[in-house]
């Protein structure tokens, strides 16, 4: 990585290779009535102009099997309409992308143009819908929790808050775009794509049916990704098309998104819409929540995991730590004339924590109650677990009241509050913020959302070979959450070996067993546990054989620093080399062993387990420009056992950085006409080190018994957090004016609007003085 | 994201720029940083069917005093005016370093150039603003020789300016030094394009605002004066009243519709605030650096 | 017609004799051409800065530079940075504070840290900061990037000043 020999799918040389480029739809809504391809295709150095119709239509549906859900086609090219600006409409194959892009200026379509529908309120007054099959734009409709006494709960609490809250479209902007090489190879009558993506079998299993040929005929090799977060766990249709022309044509094909095309024609996440009616009691406690959840999930439902993602998520984990009595949700996707979303990191929880905080905050404010006192009352305490909330979930225990104490303490020490009142210069607010994040949910967990492929288990094998040194192999699919390192420190603890001998091969659909891959912060607790379980077994191989040759019972030995010990004896022990290469080479010696070979399996499939943190941040707002700038922030969290503080600091500070970026700087706007108006990162702002503070990361572990290393998954919590205390902290910032800001991300015109709202003379006066 | 096919020339004097700016016709262009054209190019925004290196060319890097101007060439990077602290530049320029500062980042400053920026006329390019703030005069050179234009007739519009075909920038003269002046501006990311920027200078004579100027920048097509907010501060006591109600004036002096996210109020609160926050920069640095003229 | 040219580039220390389309980035030239493929292209117009490279000794991207016009100069680049098996300060220091994660924003950081360190800076956290920002990276956060500039701007003035005693 350091020295520029990483291979990320764009740096696999293949000099033969031909390179695509897509025509994509330049309006959001439109009946395509004539594709011309004949001028792009006399352009030298092309090979091919492929349309759906040379693919013979193909598709992915992604499906949820549910009554209130409705399937729709995403076909891999559109052919009859187009559904949103960036589509893909033809593929123009050529020697280099240089000149596929020139070809591309050549094609022509003609698009009946319709009205888009952009948003809820478009919906109404449409008269077309996105699609056919569902003629009132709603893909999925699920009213997932209900309590009769719910109402005259609320009608007799004595505060009732009836609020709105929003978040907006945002991407997950991976330095590394998409992209894939796919090549037919004869010899073995198989397609090879290398494609930058976190779920590699879920990509062979999307080609093979797209394509319609066996699994088997499809290999799908990750080589290294550069970032994904969610957006690279579903199957593009870009991808598959590549497939596609690289098993017709018989000739190698390399795709490589460009920015342009990432930013507005990849998936999108992250826009939804709750109202919400909370009710409480005079000591603050929630009586109850009633959610109406709106998600606006684009143009398709994203394969394979559907466009139930975020209305499912958000419904179920909406009450978070708190006990909120009672509880009713009901959770929508409906379909827009945008990108299709798909489930970016932290899905639907970053909008659910900010909205709980922000209730809590509101009803702080409104009770006159402390705002870390009134989450202490509503979050559930350490002799309450396990705790089964009106969302039906079991929480296994946590340290949710410990974590916000800790943090609020932490905060007090770091002198944020004097910072925070110091002087009448610029307006400066603290936000406190507490949740937990559920993690590495296994099938049985997956299972109720009843979606027609359902994730979860994980599959290792571990395999030591004659010298001693041991190969991983691991359904799932890192890409800089350094799995390397967790994953050879987890088996080396188990063998007794250097950690250096210990090499992960994952990403590979021919090497490794089927997996799902790496997301949902699931890898290292079912893939890393996995690789746990395997390596016990391969200790007990490894223990028998030395058993033998150290003449004693396996029970008796140890294994550590590379050696076989008899437990008590204290002299040099067998190297761990020497067992390897006896039982390889001189297996005639031993009669133990009737394995034969020193290599196991694992599989893991938890019910998901909770880590929680609490999340802190200090923001300084200008009045004479509305922005925000976040200039300290704290994390307690509680992961479990820490396997590598590093790598664990890395993932918290990484997540903080792109919920910051969603609280402040990045939306996907569009014009009333549906044309992306944020297309670059020019206008999507992924936010620079001069935006992002330092973030401090403190840790508690509470080990988890559900899991094999004790620890829970922790790869969303950053993101989860941060939206949340940022604009907690905004809004603490503006508490002298009449002006609350309930979405996310917030532009520095909302806070100026706010302002003056407020009090706008007194806005400007002390502007003048500041 | 793949630029169109173009023919590539390289020229090593200006004169050959022209000769071929001649030739090649109307859909030649120059290069020089590449930091605004390429990336239209990659777009595909711009397609010229050839290109005219202006990279080789000698002569025109540098930083030149005569009298009371600065004289800036053509293919003076960004970077070598920020890093610049000589005295031609600290006497009465002395806000040109601290705006380069504003612009991009470091390897887009090593690389981008002054007269690329005063040719591409962008409305809150720093270049242009300081243009306008220090009434500079460009110089291009055409078939027929060179001609001077005045800042306040070359910037025409977005990205327009009144360069003829066939011409090139050769130099920017940046005129009035002054030793209260100040560029700032907003964006929400370090780096970026302002969304509004406002310059202001001025000297201060008995106490008394002189000679002063007010630009504006990202509120129209092109950088824009304030004359009635000027007429203001001119004469005046230099105090936090005057640049308060200088504020007033340049924000109420900005016109609906010219912004892109048709923000209009947020545009002129904005504009009112860096207005008067120029100021009081201006007015302290200004003051602190000493007299403008016979400094060594 | 392809408008071709014969080039001639010296990149870190070695020259290359290429014919190049006129349009052909340096990025491109560089990752395709020379199978230098450590330079890396995450948006070619200008702001992520994974593609900096090294332009006789400047900054720049190169994305936003075409290869002919590279003839005759040095370029320099993230494989250039190593000497043989052993990695520079700066890489190193990079990878004891964390300074990376999928790796794929790292040698744009390391090109335009090398610049910057290359200038003898004072290296102050804010304009350690500011430099930084000149590049995207959307897995670390940045904080093992500052830090790992920072110290190694230290380093490179402590010994510059032994050198000098
Ligand atoms: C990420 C990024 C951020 C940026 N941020 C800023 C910013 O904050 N502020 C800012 O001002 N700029 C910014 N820029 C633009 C940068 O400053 C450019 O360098 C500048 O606008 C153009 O100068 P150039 O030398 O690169 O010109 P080029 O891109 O080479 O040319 C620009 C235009 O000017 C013409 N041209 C160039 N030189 C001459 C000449 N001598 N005579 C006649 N015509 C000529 C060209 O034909 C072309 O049409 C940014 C660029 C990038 C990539
Ligand atoms: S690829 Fe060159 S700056 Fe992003
Ligand atoms: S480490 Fe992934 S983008 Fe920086």
């Amino acid at each position: 990585m350091l020295r520029g020999a990483a291979r990320f799918v764009d740096d696999v040389p293949h000099p033969h290779a031909c390179h695509v480029a897509f025509v994509r739809s330049p309006v959001a809504a439109g009946r395509i009535t004539e594709i011309g391809t004949a001028d792009a295709r006399s352009v030298p150095g092309v090979l091919a102009v492929i349309t759906s119709e040379d693919l013979g239509h193909p598709a992915l549906t992604a499906v949820l099997e549910r009554a209130e859900f409705v399937p729709t086609a995403m076909p891999l090219l559109a052919h009859d309409r187009v559904r949103y600006v960036g589509e893909p409409i033809v593929a123009v194959v050529a020697e280099t992308r240089y000149i596929a892009e020139d070809a591309a200026e050549h094609v022509w379509c003609e698009i009946a143009e319709t009205d888009p529908v952009l948003s809820l309120a478009d919906l109404a007054g449409a008269a077309t819908s996105v699609h056919a099959e569902a003629p009132d734009g709603v893909l999925v409709d699920l009213q997932m929790f209900t309590d009769e006494l719910l109402g005259d709960a609320l009608a007799g609490a004595p505060l009732v808050l009836e609020e709105t809250f929003r978040s907006g479209r945002v991407a997950a902007a991976p330095i590394e775009a998409r992209g894939c090489l796919a090549e037919w190879q004869a010899r073995d009558e198989q397609l090879v794509l290398q494609v930058s993506t976190q779920v590699p079998h879920q990509v062979r299993t999307g080609v093979a049916s797209a394509l319609g040929i066996a699994e088997r005929q499809v290999r799908v090799i990750a080589p290294d990704v550069g970032g994904g977060f969610g957006l690279k766990c579903v199957v593009g249709r870009e991808e598959v098309v590549a497939a596609a022309i690289a098993a017709m044509l018989r000739v190698p094909v390399r795709w490589s998104e460009d920015r342009q095309e990432n930013l507005t024609a990849a998936f999108h996440g992250h826009e939804q819409e709750y109202r919400i009616r909370a009710g409480f009691d005079s000591d603050g406690r929630f009586v109850g929540v009633d959610a109406d959840i709106v998600c606006n999930i684009g143009a398709y439902s994203a394969y394979p995991f559907s466009c139930g993602v975020e209305p499912l998520m958000a419904a179920t984990e909406l009450p978070g730590v708190y006990k909120v009595g009672r509880y009713a949700a009901r959770a929508r996707g409906f379909a827009t004339n945008k990108p299709p979303t798909a489930p970016y990191r932290g899905v639907s929880r970053p909008q659910v924590v900010l909205v709980m905080e922000r209730l809590l905050d509101k009803a702080a404010r409104r009770l006159g109650i402390g705002r870390v006192e009134i989450r202490r009352r509503n979050t559930i305490g350490r002799h309450e677990f396990p705790y089964t909330g009106p969302n039906g979930i079991t929480y296994e225990l946590g340290s949710y009241v410990e974590a916000l104490d800790r943090c609020a303490a932490e905060v007090r020490h770091a002198g944020w509050w004097e910072r925070r009142d110091a002087g009448d210069g610029p307006l400066r607010g603290i936000g406190i913020v507490n949740f937990s994040e559920r993690t590495a949910y296994g099938t049985a967990t997956m299972g109720l959302r009843r979606m027609q492929m359902t994730p979860g288990f994980d599959v290792s094998h571990v395999r030591m070979d004659p010298s001693g040194d041991v190969v991983v192999t691991s359904g799932t699919c890192g890409h800089g959450q350094g799995h390397e390192t967790t994953f050879a420190q987890i088996v080396a603890d188990r063998l007794g070996v250097h950690p250096e001998r210990v090499k992960l091969r994952q990403g590979d659909t021919d090497l490794t067993s089927f997996g799902w891959g790496t997301w949902g912060s699931r890898s290292l607790v079912i893939g890393g546990g996995s690789a746990a379980v395997a390596s016990r077994r391969l200790a007990d191989q490894l223990k028998v054989v030395a058993a033998e040759l150290l003449e004693a019972g396996p029970g008796d030995i140890e294994l550590a620093d590379g050696h076989a010990r008899v437990r008590g004896v204290r002299d040099a022990g067998l190297p761990i080399d020497e067992i390897a290469a006896t039982v390889h080479f001189r297996s005639h010696t031993l009669t133990q062993h009737e394995d034969r070979l020193l290599e196991a399996r694992g599989v893991t499939d938890p019910p998901g387990m909770f880590s929680n943190a609490t999340h802190a941040a200090l923001v300084e707002v200008d009045r004479g420009t509305g922005g925000t700038r976040v200039l300290d922030y704290l994390v307690v969290e509680d992961c479990g056992v820490v396997v590598n503080p590093t790598v664990v600091d890395g993932q918290v500070r990484g997540g903080v950085a792109q919920g910051i970026a969603a609280a402040l700087y990045e939306e996907l706007i569009y014009s009333p006409e549906g044309q992306p108006l944020a297309g670059t990162f020019m206008d999507y702002l992924v936010p620079t080190a001069s935006e992002i503070p330092p973030v401090t990361v403190h840790h508690i572990e509470t080990p988890c018994d559900l899991t094999e290393t004790g620890a829970k998954g922790m790869g969303e919590g950053g993101t989860i957090g941060a939206p949340a205390a940022v604009l907690a902290a905004v809004n603490d910032a503006l508490r002298e004016y009449d002006a609350e800001i309930d979405h996310i991300p917030v532009r520095p015109a909302d806070v100026v609007r706010a302002l003056r709202r407020g009090d706008a003379a007194d806005a400007v006066r002390q502007e003048e003085t500041a | 994201m793949k630029p169109a096919p173009f023919e590539y020339h390289r020229a090593y004097t200006p004169q050959e720029v022209v000769e071929l700016l001649r030739e090649l016709g109307e859909d030649a262009k120059i290069l020089a940083g590449g930091q605004s054209l390429v990336p239209m190019m990659n777009f595909r925004l711009a397609h010229p069917a050839a290109l005219i290196d202006i990279n080789p060319v000698s002569g025109l890097d540098y930083i030149r005093r005569e009298g009371d101007e600065l004289r800036v060439g053509a293919l003076t990077r960004h970077r070598s005016v920020e890093i610049s602290r000589g005295a031609e530049v600290r006497d009465g320029f002395a806000v040109l370093p601290r705006a380069a500062r504003w612009i991009g980042h470091y390897p887009i400053r090593s690389r981008g150039t002054v007269g690329g920026s005063i040719a591409h006329s962008d409305p809150t390019a720093e270049w242009c603003l300081l243009a306008r703030l220090h009434d500079a005069e460009i110089v291009v050179l055409g078939e027929h020789g060179t001609r001077t234009v005045p800042s306040e007739e070359w910037f025409t519009g977005f990205l327009t300016t009144a360069a003829l075909p066939g011409e090139m920038v050769i130099e920017t003269r940046f005129r009035r030094p002054r030793r209260c002046a100040a560029l700032l501006e907003y964006a929400r990311r370090r780096g970026d394009f302002a969304i509004a920027a406002a310059g202001v200078a001025f000297d201060v004579v008995d106490d008394r605002c002189q000679d002063v100027t007010i630009v504006l920048g990202g509120v129209a097509g092109r950088p824009l004066r304030v004359p009635e907010a000027e007429a203001h501060v001119q004469g005046a006591e230099p105090a936090e009243s005057t640049w308060a109600e200088a504020a007033r004036i340049a924000a109420a002096s900005v016109e609906p519709g010219a912004e892109a996210d048709g923000d209009h109020d947020y545009r002129r609160h904005l504009v009112g605030t860096l207005t008067r926050r120029a100021f009081r920069e201006a007015y302290e640095t200004g003051t602190d650096a000493g007299p403008v003229r016979g400094v060594a | 017609m392809k408008d071709q040219h014969l080039v001639t580039l010296n990149v870190n220390g070695s020259e290359h004799e290429l014919v190049l389309e006129s349009r052909r980035t340096l990025a491109d030239t560089l990752r395709q051409d020379l199978g230098l493929t450590g330079t890396h292209l995450g948006c070619e117009h200008g702001i992520c800065g994974a593609c900096t490279v090294l332009l006789d000794g400047e900054p720049v991207r190169a994305c936003l530079v075409f290869g002919v016009q590279a003839d005759g100069h040095e370029v320099r680049t993230v494989e250039g940075l190593a000497r043989g098996d052993e990695l520079n300060d700066l890489q190193q220091a990079f990878s004891r504070h964390h300074g990376l994660q999928c790796g794929f924003c790292t040698p744009g950081f390391l090109m335009l840290a090398e610049a910057y360190l290359s200038t003898g800076p004072e290296a102050d956290p804010d304009e350690v900061r500011e430099v930084v920002s000149a590049n995207l990276c959307r897995c670390t956060g940045y904080q093992g990037i500052v830090e790992a500039v920072t110290e190694v701007a230290a380093e490179r003035r402590g010994e510059a000043k032994t050198a000098h005693d």
